[in-house]
């Protein structure tokens, strides 16, 4: 499995990450040695198995749809950790601008 | 015998009787960390103040006549991906480098309420993503045993903490091995939990459905009395619903005579360090003297583990990345003309480049056209490995292997290829891979140019029987002394 360095601008862009031009030299050489490393996996038979996606044995465990208080201390905690904010609304850039 | 250097239960008897004071006890640890952390780099903050002033509130107790928890003043190290109301949590990482934790995880509520007293957080690999603390955006942790060697990772700051006496007990998180492998290559052992036996509410994630906390300790006996303080259900964490709150601590003497400790032959194979594999026999028949049956076993799937892991973990590990776009907290990119700028440049600024890697290996195995060949397959294999653990549990009590295949490397020797870095989580992946719990027991040294370097071998059990994997660790303590052995650092 070998990727091109137009693959990895494209998976770089799906993951919201720029890479430099050295960045991207050496994620294609290294991503298309583990790529081909997990392609091992392709000659297990697995036909017949089904799966899940974990394996605690849980299913649909659901909780009480119930508004909860946030104590004071946590609130005044992630309003300070707000990079920028009015009052104790979170600013961020337009959603809907170019 | 200094203050820093004695267990928990050696501290709670000198607490209890009065032989020295909590204060004394905290100022050992520090005193030992300002000696020796500027070289190991254990510590990525201090939590001073708070830590003292919990010590007063101790010592007042016991000076009133109160009796208290084995936990109780007991001074620990945490994994600075574990938050702390009020501390800094990095996860290793840039993009977390102004962040401020806005409550406590699970484990931290379990263990205040425990009277347990924190002296830091501890270096990791940035998201715990790594097997050598090389990762870590503010720099890497060195071996107390041979500082120009890795402690292991990503918990490699806890391990070292510990090994080097910086702290009596502390805290990882294990994802593919995170807190076995530093165990090993520090001398020290390490407990990764049954998959829902530790809440994980307040631990930063990278792979959702493997992470888990576990505690490192200088004995099975410490790493258990940690574990019933952190375990347990937890409405936080919906996948800690089977998890039993019943003490192990009680358990710890049962013995291994007549146990069946699984050999599984995958996992003796070309390729381990022949001096490695030596301390593991050894340490098999030491086993076969205290009484028990060993039985060989086979885990078929065994060598597709690595590729299983190196799958789903990053596929789990972007989407739960995603959360890092510059917005709520953590670094933000300046002087950007629109959001999704933004959310390029603080992520590509803030993350090293472990972290990218995985988020781009994520990405492509989940999407569109790569999904089934690559994801789906693996969640396959995953579930034939698990139907290996539970087929072989059919005929043993637990299964022994190596940790590690190698000794602690030398910094820089595997951090130009990731493959050769993932390598050293061989033989911990399938442990995350099938949920069950394993754990990590020093067993012997190797020498390395005139230093000795610690083994460790690995026990696994059964989903939700820690007892069992821990009471085979304790008998072996009892009968030998590795565990026991200081790198020179300490004694200096």
């Amino acid at each position: 499995m070998s990727l091109t360095k137009e693959d990895i601008q494209h998976i770089a862009t799906l993951g919201r990450l720029e890479c430099s031009a050295e960045e991207q030299e050496q994620f294609t050489k290294q991503l298309s040695s583990i790529l081909e490393y997990v392609t091992q996996l392709k000659e297990v038979d697995t036909s017949g198995v089904s799966y899940r996606y974990q394996v605690d044995g849980l299913e649909n465990v659901r909780n009480a749809d119930e508004v909860a208080v946030c104590d004071p201390s946590t609130h005044a905690n992630i309003l300070h950790a707000f990079p920028d904010r009015v009052v104790d609304l979170l600013k961020v850039k337009g959603i809907f601008e170019g | 015998m200094a203050l820093n250097m004695q267990t928990v239960r050696e501290a709670h008897e000198g607490l209890t009787k009065k032989e020295f004071s909590c204060n004394e006890l905290v100022q050992e640890c520090f005193d030992q960390i300002d000696r020796v952390d500027e070289t190991i780099h254990a510590f990525l903050a201090y939590t001073r103040e708070q830590a003292f002033a919990r010590a007063t509130a101790v010592d007042e107790k016991i000076a009133k006549g109160h009796t208290i928890g084995h936990l109780e003043g007991v001074p620990l190290a945490i994994k600075d991906n574990i938050l702390i109301s009020g501390v800094q949590a990095t996860a290793g990482s840039k993009i977390l480098g102004n962040y401020i934790a806005s409550y406590n995880a699970t484990v931290i509520e379990k263990l205040e309420k425990e009277g347990a007293i924190f002296l830091g957080k501890t270096n990791l690999d940035e998201f715990a993503m790594g097997s050598s603390t090389e990762n870590s955006a503010y720099g890497p942790t060195k071996n107390p045993w041979d500082t120009s060697r890795v402690p292991g990772g990503s918990s490699g700051g806890s391990a070292a903490a510990v090994a080097a006496d910086e702290c009596i007990a502390s805290l990882g998180s294990d994802t593919g091995g995170s807190i076995r492998q530093p165990a090993a290559l520090c001398g020290i052992t390490g407990l990764k939990p049954t998959y829902g036996m530790v809440s994980r509410y307040g631990l930063i994630a990278l792979a959702s459905s493997f992470d888990q906390i576990g505690p490192f300790g200088k004995t099975v006996e410490d790493v258990a009395i940690v574990f019933d303080a952190i375990k347990g259900v937890d409405p936080h964490d919906s996948s800690s619903g089977r998890a039993s709150s019943d003490p192990v601590l009680a358990h710890l003497r049962r013995g291994v005579k007549g146990m069946k400790i699984g050999i599984p032959k995958e996992y003796f194979i070309e390729g381990i360090d022949a001096d490695i594999l030596k301390c593991v026999e050894d340490a098999i028949q030491e086993f076969q003297r205290l009484g028990a049956e060993i039985v060989p076993v086979s885990l078929p799937h065994t060598k597709y583990a690595l590729a299983t892991y190196y799958v789903i973990m990053p596929a789990e590990a972007s989407a739960n990345l995603a959360r890092f776009d510059g917005m709520r907290y953590g670094h933000t990119a300046q002087d950007t003309r629109n959001l999704i700028e933004t959310y390029v440049k603080s992520r590509s600024e803030g993350f090293g480049a472990e972290t990218k890697r995985r988020i781009m290996l994520g990405t492509y195995v989940l999407a569109a056209g790569y999904y089934d060949a690559y994801y789906k397959q693996a969640q396959k294999v995953r579930m034939l490995m698990t139907r290996d653990f539970n087929e072989a549990f059919l005929h043993v009590d637990c299964i022994l292997t190596p940790t590690s295949p190698s000794a602690p490397f030398i910094f820089g020797e595997r951090t130009h290829d990731p493959l050769q870095m993932y390598l050293a989580d061989v033989f911990t992946v399938s442990a995350n891979i099938a949920g069950i719990p394993g754990m990590s027991v020093p067993c012997g040294f190797v020498t390395r140019g005139e230093k000795e370097l610690p083994v460790g071998m690995q026990l696994l059990g059964k989903h939700f029987d820690e007892v069992t994997i821990l009471a085979a660790g304790h008998a072996y303590q009892q009968a030998t002394d590795w565990h026991t052995r200081k790198p020179t650092i300490v004694c200096l």
